[in-house]
């Protein structure tokens, strides 16, 4: 199958690879997908007080357009708010990146996993919040 | 570009130049263009000639009678032409159909086409090394069982079943007995004369040969009976109808012909490149190799990178043609039939590779392949989570993952 121009550039040169410390109170994780379909993402965001996001990064199992489709996320969420951040939509993704229908899933997991870190975060300070 | 290095030898191969000399003289107005049918002139007779040479030099390589040799547009149309043909002809005898979850997508499609007809077909489960017993065949039959189609070498992992036992159970019970042999003829011995076969597929584009051409052998003692599926003039003694493509059948015949003479010092060279591959890959951590790790042809192995997803892997080999047995494409996502029938775990089959070697690889070719997947292996595990998580010494059974 024939990738576009941008899946091939983050496939060969992925941003923000790495792990982040899980456990950290400014870090959200988030795990989606199944290594039984092809494909699982970990997104970590590191936020700041202000509730920006610092920095991103990420690892993937999965085809090409997932990989690529979680590294351009990546760089997206970096100096958005949550809010901001919570509210992208698989669609730019995959228009982004000129996904095919049948890889239409792979952008739909990236939306998935930047609300699942955004979650995780946010479960880390739900206690302050209340108390906040 | 640049054409990338050949490993998919499986799915076809190149023609090879003897054979396509001989397939040119059989096209213009001064070669052997004549139709084999026709019986008034010296075109025909000529040609007619060359297709019964060409007969004779398939029924040599696999020890039949030429008069046992039907010739197909395939080994697709081999497949439906025996399952098909022997279910409709015997369908009063009776309506059970025995094969296994490996075959070939002809012979299951075909199979599943019988069901639809009204057949009653059991459905095999390989051992984990990828083989058919002729005690699972055994223990399938039925007093209503009329026919047993299973292949002879897997397309995907390479194994061999052991033929010659299975139709020994097969003749016991006067069951007819079908094997696909796309992948086998001209890589393994085969001699018909000495098995219990009633039926077999034949590809000639497996065996640097032309694609569209294959061949079924049909057994005169015992005698099988087909009901045809093509009709028409009557070629092929009523079973396959189709003026003979005089050039294709040549080519067939050659291809069959070097592959008797050269099939066991090739066989020799070719298993001596995939000890070199597997010698360069296998002290990688978590790499895997599908199916018995004897009774296989020289030719095929399909090795597991665990942790690494199939086309990824693919995408990171552009200078390698390989084929995955992971079919992220499709909309099930579902990883190869074969391999899950193995039993394998799906991740593990979602990162499977599936080299096939030929008449045209070279041991630079495996050396390259060596150096270029131990390098994408790496690169891909350094960006997987599983990866990750296999070091940190999780165990990636326990996760409740959201399977989509």
């Amino acid at each position: 199958m024939a990738y576009s121009k941008k899946v091939l550039d983050h496939y060969e040169n992925p941003r923000n690879v790495g792990k982040m410390d899980a456990g950290s109170d400014d870090v959200g994780t988030g795990m989606v997908g199944a290594p039984a379909c092809g494909d699982v993402m970990r997104l970590q965001i590191k936020v700041g007080e202000d509730g920006v996001i610092e920095d991103a990064r990420f690892k993937t199992y999965g085809c090409g357009s997932a990989i690529a489709s979680s590294s351009l996320l990546t760089e997206w969420v970096k100096g958005r708010s949550l809010e901001d951040a919570g509210n992208i939509r698989n669609t730019e993704i995959a228009e982004e990146l000129a996904l095919p229908p049948v890889k239409i899933h792979c952008s739909v997991l990236a939306e998935d996993a930047i609300k699942a870190a955004i979650e995780d975060y946010r479960n880390k300070h739900k206690t302050e919040m209340a108390a906040g | 570009m640049k054409h990338p290095i050949y490993f998919d030898y499986a799915a076809t191969t190149p023609v090879d130049p003897r054979v396509a000399r001989k397939m040119s003289d059989c096209l213009v107005a001064e070669g052997n263009f004549g139709n084999p049918a026709s019986r008034s002139h010296k075109f025909g007779w000529e040609a007619e000639e060359a297709v019964e040479i060409a007969r004779r030099q398939v029924a040599d390589l696999v020890n039949c009678d030429p008069r046992e040799i039907v010739w197909t547009s395939g080994a697709t149309e081999s497949d439906n032409l025996a399952i098909k043909g022997v279910a409709r002809f015997y369908k009063n005898r009776g309506n059970h159909i025995i094969t296994s979850k490996i075959e070939h997508k002809a012979v299951l499609d075909t199979c599943r086409q019988m069901e639809r007809e009204g057949f009653e077909v059991t459905w095999l489960d390989p051992g984990q090394d990828g083989l058919i017993t002729p005690e699972r065949v055994r223990d399938a039959i039925r007093d209503d069982t009329i026919l047993v189609s299973i292949m002879h070498v897997n397309n995907e992992i390479g194994v061999v079943n052991d033929i010659a036992a299975i139709g020994e159970v097969t003749r016991a019970h006067k069951v007819f007995f079908h094997v696909d042999a796309a992948q086998s003829a001209g890589k393994i011995d085969i001699d018909l004369g000495e098995m219990n076969v009633d039926l077999m597929s034949f590809s000639a584009h497996k065996i640097y040969g032309p694609k569209g051409m294959g061949a079924l052998f049909v057994s005169r003692k015992p005698r099988v009976r087909l009901e045809a599926q093509i009709h028409g003039g009557g070629h092929e003694r009523g079973m396959r109808s189709g003026t003979l493509a005089t050039h294709q059948i040549v080519g067939m015949g050659e291809a069959f012909r070097i592959a008797k003479e050269e099939m066991h010092a090739e066989g020799r060279r070719i298993m001596a490149l995939r000890k070199r591959l597997w010698d360069g890959l296998k002290d990688m951590e978590e790499v895997y190799v599908s199916g018995h790790l004897n009774h296989r042809i020289p030719g095929i192995i399909n090795m597991s990178f665990n942790y690494v997803e199939g086309e990824s892997l693919i995408m990171s080999l552009p200078e390698l043609a390989v084929s995955s047995g992971s079919a992220c494409t499709s909309a099930s996502l579902e990883p190869s039939y074969v391999l899950r029938a193995l039993g394998m775990n799906d991740e593990l089959a979602h990162s499977s590779l599936r080299f096939s070697i030929g008449r045209f690889t070279t041991e630079e070719d495996i050396d390259q392949a060596i150096r270029q997947v131990r390098v994408a292996v790496e690169k891909l595990r350094e960006l997987s989570p599983l990866w990750d998580m296999y070091k940190d010494g999780v165990d990636m059974d326990k996760i409740e993952w959201a399977v989509h």
